[in-house]
């Protein structure tokens, strides 16, 4: 360990460490463009100069190791001036095109300058001019090479992190520029990224680029349902002014730190898969009337449910099953167990469709498409094999089945038109629960429409078992509900005295009763998640 | 190889290789007081001694023939008119630090010297000299000799290996440094050609007699390439320490036509620029740093009182932007920024306000990047200015409309 003191303050950090990871740990914000904790150092962009005593000049903090005794500045004149001078030699031949820049209001020069900058220009000559501005460099980035400060940090993502190799710098000197190499173009699994760690508007994002100006987005918190890795991320939205895009709010997704699941990054399956939460939504709740089908007020529509349900109908006197989703959130899960398999005794409950298991790498990307398979399998109890809804589907088509309730998944999709045909054929009642429309929906006698992820709190568990909360960005749209508010009030028609009021005390009972998920808490989880107690051995890919 | 051998080549690096330990070698080249002739003048020895002791990796050693700083034309003198010298500098200095692998980095454009150079090096092949079990030891050392593609920063040390290494040649952060690890990741020695030139003589003749040849801390001779306005431009072998003044008036016959003494650079195109009232200098490492400037190559350029000094820091700054590696933000938008101003100024669009613009640029550079190419570019703008802006301010208030 060694003792350094940062702008005055004692610090004991760990030996070999860089002074800017002394630095940030001990959250003294500092210039820098080319530092990434997640790649090389590069040690090029020069602004994150600092003042150490008894050194004659300003050293860089990214490629400088602290050493017993270090006495360093971060704020001293002296290294102000460092940083104010590097920036004016970066700010030289920018084109200053804020105006038209995707990047503005999150433009580190933009922020530098406002912090170490606020010089009078003395550059007075014609700036350096650069071939690609606003040129598609792929199917997701745009590049515009006289905005970029060479700084190389997509370079080194693409050299370092997915190690294909699409970006070089070429050239010398001032007339430098970052391109894609010959041929080439960046379009790889996980290319967005390089957006994210651009620390100008270089590189902007082509889904992106002038839907809004990022000072209007809020943000929040999330994990990233894609696949059962639950990467984290933040969900960008644009609440304030809804008229704005035909209602569109959810306007990107951007990976969130995580040093256990995603690090710094998001794949770009995951990154653009916001578009369902607010296009194709289910938003009206329908039931069936007078020999057809009618909308309705969400609790009519629960409360003709519950009296189907309950058997004292007549038609619907037979067997149920639940066709659940890995898509759902623990605490929803914990409630249909409840429901169905305790209090109804449903015994044909399963979640996992067959054959819809993707691309797989070995680094972010996993096979299973959900985020909460592992949490779906521990909550019911089943086996992976038992929790294929297969066998289900076939005993639907030989009309075992009074009633169906399924939740997101589209019978269509997985085994066919004709399968989906047969099913309803042979069903009395079919019910389905989700988001968003699809021929299973179409086909359904209760529709009951669920809020997105985005849209509700609660928790999945990925699949190295770490349990990980996800956050309301925007309000369930239209008449649609959590999961867990409909199971509520549905237990409420059926007469059980539920009185959940929050996802929170569904998941402390959840870990009152599930010994997997013992003793965690939504506190405990934070935003970083836990790994919960199950020997990691016998998880899911893990 | 029959003329040099007949001049006693390769007996020094035979018997050093037969009957001498490498250590014996390091401490006399210590001793000698040899300083790299590459241009920071670092002591040799003492650099050999940065090698890890007990390395498993192999240790290369690297010459730097890229002699690309404009003014400087010694190497080449080394590599066309004895290469065997420097082949069996190399072979000493290889054997003393344990490597048995060299690469000499040669300048793309020197193709006279490379030629030589090659031919030379297929003959100390033949001979037995190069190659497995040298002069019937126990030793082997292979050497290669890698021809640069043009570009001026590849001079730089750990550039250099990175073009060595096949890739784009732009200088590595330090540290790590090379002697810890240098090419394809291992320990490596990187020394000029005339640095290892001087190991045998050193070798042969004793470290007290290298050291005796020079000034205090400077030990032997040094070839100084002089060129510009004398009569005798040339490259001149004298002792470390010899005035400035003899090499210009005594050894290169002064200034043609007589006319005036203006202004000289020491030691390339990046040492900062000396009046002619400052000339009684000693050439060493000390004395020029004493003088604010610096030896850096040895390229003495001399210029006469009909030299335009606006142009001359026009083509130096036209030369750092185009030579920039372009890595570090200051380097890259500085050497262009200077040298946008400087033609700007040679082009009789020049204000007074320039040259403070010019030197707030200049140190805004000096200390801040990468490698020392950025400070190189910085002092050829602040010297010139600050040593003639009488004549810069004329410049520009002629042209003002
Ligand atoms: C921009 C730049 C260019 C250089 N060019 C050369 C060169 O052409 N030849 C050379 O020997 N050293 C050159 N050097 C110095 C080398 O980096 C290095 O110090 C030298 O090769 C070490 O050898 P020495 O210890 O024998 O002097 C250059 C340095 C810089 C910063
Ligand atoms: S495009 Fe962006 S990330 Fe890439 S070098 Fe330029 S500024 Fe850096
Ligand atoms: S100082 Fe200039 S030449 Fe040296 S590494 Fe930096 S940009 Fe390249
Ligand atoms: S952040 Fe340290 S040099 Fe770029």
């Amino acid at each position: 360990m060694a003792n350094i003191t940062i702008d005055g303050k004692p610090y004991v950090v760990k030996d070999g460490v860089t002074l800017i990871e002394a630095i940030d740990e001990a959250r003294i914000p500092l210039p820098r463009y080319c530092y990434h904790p997640g790649l090389s150092i590069a040690g090029n962009c020069r602004i994150c100069q600092v003042e150490v005593e008894k050194t004659p000049r300003t050293v860089i903090a990214c490629n400088t190791r602290v050493a017993d005794g270090m006495v360093i500045h971060t704020r001293s004149p002296k290294a102000k001036e460092s940083q104010r001078v590097v920036l004016e030699f970066l700010l030289a031949n920018h084109p200053l095109d804020c105006p038209v820049c995707d990047q503005a209001g999150e433009c580190k020069l933009q922020d530098y300058y406002m912090e170490v900058g606020l010089y009078d220009p003395k550059f007075d000559e014609m700036k350096v001019k650069k071939t690609k501005k606003a040129f598609p460099i792929g199917p997701t980035v745009m590049l515009d090479q006289e905005r970029c400060i060479l700084c190389s940090r997509c370079v080194r993502f693409t050299d370092e992190i997915t190690k294909t190799h699409e970006f070089g710098i070429f050239n010398r000197g001032d007339h430098s520029e970052v391109d894609v190499t010959p041929g080439k173009q960046l379009d790889n699994k996980y290319s967005g990224n390089v957006v994210d760690i651009c620390p100008v508007g270089a590189l902007t994002d082509r889904d992106f680029r002038f839907k809004v100006r990022v000072w209007y987005l809020k943000s929040q918190k999330s994990v990233c349902p894609a696949c059962s890795r639950g990467c984290n991320m933040e969900i960008h939205y644009e609440a304030s002014r809804p008229y704005h895009l035909q209602n569109e709010r959810i306007m990107r997704l951007k990976p969130r730190e995580n040093h256990e699941v995603n690090q710094w990054w998001l794949c770009d399956e995951g990154r653009y898969a916001y578009r369902p939460i607010d296009f194709n939504r289910l938003k009206k709740w329908k039931m069936p009337a007078h020999g057809g089908q009618e909308e309705a007020d969400w609790e009519k529509v629960l409360e003709k449910l519950a009296f189907l349900l309950k058997g004292t109908g007549t038609r619907t006197n037979g067997r149920w099953a639940l066709i659940a989703s890995p898509q759902a959130a623990n605490e929803e899960i914990y409630l249909q167990k409840l429901l169905f398999k305790d209090y109804l005794k449903w015994a044909d409950i399963g979640f996992k469709a067959p054959g819809q298991e993707g691309y797989e790498d070995d680094f972010l990307i996993k096979r299973d498409k959900n985020p909460n398979s592992t949490g779906a399998l521990e909550i019911f109890g089943l086996s992976e094999a038992a929790s294929d809804i297969t066998a289900i589907v076939e005993k639907a088509k030989k009309g075992e089945f009074a009633g169906i309730w399924v939740r997101d998944h589209d019978l269509a999709k997985v085994f066919g038109e004709e399968t989906l045909r047969i099913v309803r054929q042979r069903l009395q009642v079919l019910v389905y629960e989700g988001t968003n429309g699809n021929p299973t929906a179409d086909c359904a006698d209760f529709v009951l429409a669920g809020a997105a992820y985005a849209e509700k709190e609660g928790s999945f568990t990925n699949f190295q078992g770490r349990v990980q909360r996800i956050w309301k960005a925007v309000e369930p749209l239209g008449d649609s509900k959590p999961a867990w508010q409909i199971l509520t009030r549905l237990a409420g028609f059926l007469g059980l005295l539920w009185n959940y009021t929050k996802p929170e005390s569904i998941f402390n009972d959840l870990a009152r009763e599930t010994p997997a998920f013992r003793d965690l808490s939504y506190k405990k989880i934070g935003d970083q998640g836990v790994v919960w107690r199950k020997s990691s051995a016998s998880l899911r890919g893990a | 190889m029959e003329v040099a051998e007949g001049r006693g080549a390769y007996q020094t690096a035979r018997k050093a290789v037969l009957s001498m330990k490498p250590e014996e070698i390091v401490r006399a080249v210590t001793a000698s007081n040899l300083r790299g002739f590459g241009g920071a003048g670092f002591p040799t020895g003492k650099k050999w001694g940065f090698l890890p002791k007990d390395s498993k990796k192999p240790v290369y050693l690297v010459i730097n023939a890229d002699e690309g700083e404009p003014g400087t034309f010694k190497d080449r003198y080394i590599m066309e008119r004895d290469p065997h010298l420097l082949i069996e500098g190399i072979i000493t200095s290889a054997f003393a630090i344990g490597s048995h692998k060299a690469y000499v980095y040669i300048r793309g454009e020197y193709v006279q010297p490379f030629k030589r150079l090659q031919t030379a090096v297929d003959e100390a092949y033949q001979k037995g000299y190069l190659g497995k079990r040298i002069f019937g030891s126990s030793y082997d050392l292979d050497l290669v000799v890698h021809r640069g593609a043009g570009a001026y920063i590849c001079g730089e040390e750990t550039a250099l290996l990175e073009s060595l290494e096949g890739k784009r040649g732009l200088p590595r952060l330090k540290p790590p440094f090379p002697a810890v690890v240098g090419l394809f990741g291992c320990p490596t020695i990187i020394n000029n050609v005339e640095t290892l030139s001087c190991v045998p003589f050193i070798v042969k003749n004793g470290p007290e007699w290298f050291a005796g040849l020079g000034s205090p801390g400077n030990g032997g001779t040094h070839l100084f390439s002089v060129s510009g306005h004398v009569k005798k431009p040339g490259v001149y072998e004298l002792p470390m320490g010899t005035l400035l003044r003899e090499i210009i008036y005594r050894h290169a016959g002064g200034v043609p036509g007589d006319r005036r003494l203006k202004a000289v650079i020491p030691g390339g195109i990046s040492a900062k620029i000396l009046t002619a009232e400052e000339i009684d200098v000693k050439m060493d490492y000390e004395g020029l740093r004493d003088a604010g400037t610096m030896l850096g190559s040895a390229g003495v350029i001399v210029m006469d009182e009909t030299t335009c000094m606006v142009k001359a820091l026009y083509t130096a700054c036209k030369f750092f932007a185009h030579e920039s590696c372009g890595q570090c933000s200051p380097c890259r938008e500085g050497t262009g920024w200077a040298f946008k101003i400087v033609k700007r100024i040679y082009g009789g669009q020049g204000s007074v306000r320039d040259l403070d613009t010019l030197l707030a640029i200049a140190k805004g550079m000096e200390g801040r990047t990468i490698c020392v190419f950025a400070d190189a570019a910085a002092w050829p703008i602040q010297s010139y200015i600050e040593k003639f802006r009488v004549e810069f301010e004329e410049y520009i208030k002629k042209r003002e409309r």
